[in-house]
């Protein structure tokens, strides 16, 4: 558990990627095959079944401790994570100077003699089991196995800096080692060495294509040259996916190079009718009777592991499809725009005899001149799209981010002013400073909170901020605190609706903070009728 | 005995303040960091041991009474004394004698020892008058062998890999102590910035042994800093003046870095768990040896300190100091930074 300790304080001291890629990769090499496994499952994110709820470990290092439950929140309000609250407040453990170094215990001996047993324990037995735990571990160690336990483990890597790290770690490719860390694979010594062969044969079939990408538009649209030399298609806010059919199975890849097959069930249905040797690019979109859903839908699907037959039926997907790069096993990349384009609508012709329109062509925007091109891109949130996307008709389809014949242009969003009126202090590296917000609009002479935001500023903007916030609290509740309506922000946001779940009657989609507006008094800033004026202007 | 003013503790009895926040007539000061030690007063009363750092915080104008550690001094029939209170150098407590009745007012302190300083004494007192800057029990420190272990080893690796070591800590005391701590060690040439090595040198004038410094700005242009270990302020974090050094790892030692947030937060690559303040266990025990029945808590935690302490049978009062919330404060640039291990 030391090196495996070690590798986290690494890990987590670090906002460099290249040195999170160093470190796993340093500890892959080293590590048995057994211990790399583990590992590998937990940095990419994989939880043991059956674990402790928090609140009950937080009541048995009270008890170790004793300290008293308030204080114990103090302190919580003050670290701001549970399991690191108790990891800290248990005593410190003492190593008397004479004591025999005590051998290393690997890591799968933690996890498969004390860990996995736990699920299948008394509470009494887990009580006993998590407190010899406690008094063998020290430090982040302690910390560590709370998180583990708790099914809370989390290091600010994605699973596909892992696979890069056991990449530089094994010489394999990355695409063949996201293959078989996307499919089944168990952690032990086995799975571990299947994971970094260098036999590659099992993993070409599933691979997709480098997702060609398009840059924000940055010029007049004039510049672009005649608009006849262009596609107009909407931009959709869903999520990029390349669905592959190979070897007579279904591949689905997100761009993050994440395979996410068993998300989309009814993709995989689906794509049973394509023929074999086909590659989509497109948009996975919540849709229903031909048209886009809120986003906000398509997140209460991705947030759950287990997909049942309500929410599937609540929000079903499809890709919106705008590209085809490969037919018959031929890569079409560098044919032309307008033929792959050609090809993909024969492709999905009998779309409408399939049941429920799972490939929809993205269609395509008629756009005779640059003002119908503005004037579609200022209707896009009608459509639930964030803006139009002007691909050259002769492009290829390019590797990576280039410039010069994909842009994506989109709308503006929302914006208004509004006061704060309730600030309280972050989680994890934000946990001693007043970074969440909560906004309020004028309503009469009343403030009604409308939106949480808690990004947008400065480290600087967030320490100014907080310093003024402790000195201008008119009330607190817990670590809530009620504050002088004084500071002005400009909230953009991308999407309104109705919610009568709401105080205030609307819900905003990814409210940020755009701006501190030190310059405006309380009372210039927006009311409710605006956000109301909103809704109705975009339903 | 004593009260609670605008301008801080006084004794009405001997017309006199402690650490007062704005100029008094007369002022006596427990140690030297800028929150404790104000301009402006017409007179001062300190320890002999912190005569020098003193004087560079105050200016050569500064009247200022010097009385070596348990010297009474008699202030109006209120007998006075300074006792160590191990926090920096110099820091001292105050001792409060009237009519049969013993105030104790800490200051900040520490108990582990510190080699550039005089160890904490605990003192018998009817009122003791406490920090609390970490007074939580999630802030208890390893050992500090440990914490310079950790500190060397960085050192090492960083030199190992030809990169420069930046440590930030406090100016005055933290950055003493870290040099202190690698004395005897040194991995590689240690450098200090201006600000620390001002005081560094009033620390080896007061007989500290401290290793070799030099100030960054006194070395040659294309001095090449590879393995060296630099002492920095923490207004030096994050700042244009690192540039300088080229491949660098960077590091801040404090208290603080004992919460993963704080650390994190900072974007540093490493957090030394070192602190000149008591811990929470330490905290405890000393207020237990001062056998005080009532005790004023300020300074930082100060509501959960002293509740904890009522639930124990104590007689408790909270005092709140200028600088309100938890640990803000003013680092050597006196800019407010937010969480700052301040004095």
């Amino acid at each position: 558990m030391k090196s495996f300790a070690r590798l986290y304080a690494d890990l987590d001291a670090t906002t460099s990627t290249n040195r999170k890629v160093a470190a796993m990769s340093e500890y892959f090499t080293s590590a048995t095959p057994a211990d790399a496994a583990w590992a590998v499952y937990f940095l990419a994110g994989g939880r043991p079944k059956r674990l402790i709820p928090v609140r009950r470990l937080a009541a048995w290092a009270m008890e170790e401790s004793q300290v008293p439950e308030w204080l114990f929140e103090e302190s919580y309000h003050a670290v701001g994570d549970l399991a690191e609250t108790i990891a800290l407040v248990l005593p410190e453990r003492v190593i008397p100077d004479d004591a025999p170094p005590v051998g290393e215990v690997p890591l799968h001996e933690w996890v498969e003699r004390r860990i996995l047993p736990l699920g299948e324990m008394t509470e009494a037995e887990q009580r006993d089991a998590v407190l010899a735990a406690w008094r063998e571990l020290s430090g982040t160690e302690r910390y560590i196995w709370n998180k583990l336990i708790t099914g809370a483990f989390r290091v600010g890597v994605s699973e596909q800096l892992v696979v890069r790290a056991l990449s530089r770690a094994s010489g394999v490719e990355e695409g063949v080692i996201a293959h078989r860390i996307g499919g089944h694979w168990v952690p032990t010594a086995e799975g571990f060495a299947a994971l970094v062969a260098s036999d590659a044969a099992d993993a070409d079939e599933s691979r997709p294509y480098p997702f060609y990408l398009a840059y924000a538009l940055e010029e007049e649209l004039p510049a672009l040259g005649e608009p006849t030399e262009w596609q107009a298609e909407w931009k959709w806010d869903g999520i990029r996916a390349q669905v592959i059919r190979r070897g007579g199975r279904t591949y689905i890849w997100s761009r993050g190079g994440e395979l996410v097959t068993d998300r989309f069930p009814e993709l995989v249905a689906a794509a049973e009718k394509l023929p074999d040797g086909t590659a989509l690019d497109g948009e996975i979109m919540p849709w229903m009777k031909g048209t886009a859903l809120p986003f906000a839908q398509l997140q209460r699907r991705i947030g759950r592991k287990k997909l049942g037959p309500k929410i599937l039926a609540e929000v079903p997907v499809a890709l919106v499809t705008y590209d085809l790069l490969e037919l018959a096993g031929r890569d079409l990349r560098n044919e032309p725009l307008v033929e792959r384009r050609r090809l993909l609508d024969t492709l999905l012709a009998d779309v409408s005899t399939w049941p429920d329109q799972t490939f929809i062509p993205s269609p395509i925007v008629h756009v005779a001149s640059w003002d119908d091109a503005v004037a579609a891109q200022a209707s896009s949130r009608e459509r639930r799209a964030e803006g139009l996307m002007l691909k050259r008709r002769d492009s290829v389809y390019g590797v990576g981010r280039r410039k010069g014949s994909w842009w994506k242009w989109k709308v503006q969003p929302f914006s208004v002013d509004a006061v704060m009126i309730y600030a309280q202090p972050g989680h994890g590296r934000r946990a001693l400073l007043h970074t969440d917000y909560t906004f309020a609009v004028r309503d009469g002479d009343a403030l009604v909170p409308f939106a949480k935001a808690y990004s947008g500023l400065t480290d600087a903007e967030i320490r100014t901020l907080d310093a003024w916030i402790r000195r201008h609290t008119l009330e607190k509740f817990g670590p809530v605190r009620h504050v002088e309506p004084v500071q002005v922000f400009e909230l953009a946001f991308e999407g309104i609706q109705r919610s009568p779940r709401h105080k205030s009657g609307v819900a905003v989609r990814f409210p940020r903070i755009a701006r501190w507006r030190t310059d405006k008094p309380v009372s210039e800033i927006d009311t409710i009728d605006t956000l109301r004026a909103l809704i109705r202007a975009h339903e | 005995m004593l009260t609670v003013t605008q301008s801080g503790l006084y004794c009405p009895a001997a017309d006199f303040y402690i650490d007062p926040w704005s100029p008094v007539d007369r002022a006596v000061i427990t140690h030297a960091h800028g929150d404790h030690a104000r301009w402006g007063s017409r007179r001062y009363l300190a320890s002999r041991a912190g005569e020098r750092v003193l004087r560079t915080r105050l200016g050569p104008e500064a009247n200022i009474e010097l009385v070596d550690y348990g010297e009474p001094v008699n202030i109006n029939g209120v007998n006075v004394s300074l006792i160590p209170a191990g926090h920096i150098l110099g820091s001292a407590q105050v001792r409060i004698e009237h009519r049969g009745e013993v105030w104790v007012v800490s200051g900040d302190y520490k108990t582990e020892p510190d080699p550039t300083c005089a160890p904490f004494e605990a003192e018998r007192c009817h009122t003791f008058i406490t920090e609390s800057t970490f007074g939580l029990p999630i802030y208890t420190w390893r050992p500090q062998r440990e914490t310079f272990d950790e500190l060397l080893g960085w050192w090492r690796d960083n030199a190992a890999e030809g990169r420069a070591s930046v440590v930030c800590g406090y100016a005055l005391g933290k950055a003493q102590r870290i040099l202190a701590g690698v004395l005897g060690n040194e991995i590689g040439p240690v450098y200090t910035h201006g600000a620390v090595e001002r005081l560094t040198q009033d620390y080896r004038d007061a007989g500290v042994e401290l290793p070799a410094t030099t100030a960054v700005a006194a070395l040659p242009k294309g001095t090449r800093f590879a393995g060296s270990l630099i002492v920095a302020p923490p207004s030096a974090a994050g700042s244009t003046w690192l540039r300088r050094f080229g491949d660098h790892s960077t590091a801040f030692a404090s208290g603080w870095m004992r919460v993963r947030g704080a650390r994190r937060r900072r974007a540093l690559d490493r957090g030394f768990v070192l602190s000149d303040h008591v811990d929470w266990p330490s905290l405890m025990a000393t207020i237990d040896a001062t056998g005080a029945e009532c005790v004023w808590v300020t300074h930082g935690y100060r509501e959960p300190v002293a509740r904890y302490l009522e639930e124990r049978g104590l007689r408790t009062s909270t005092i709140a100091s200028q600088w309100e919330g938890e640990g803000e404060g003013e680092d050597d640039t006196g800019v407010a930074t937010g969480e700052e291990e301040t004095s």
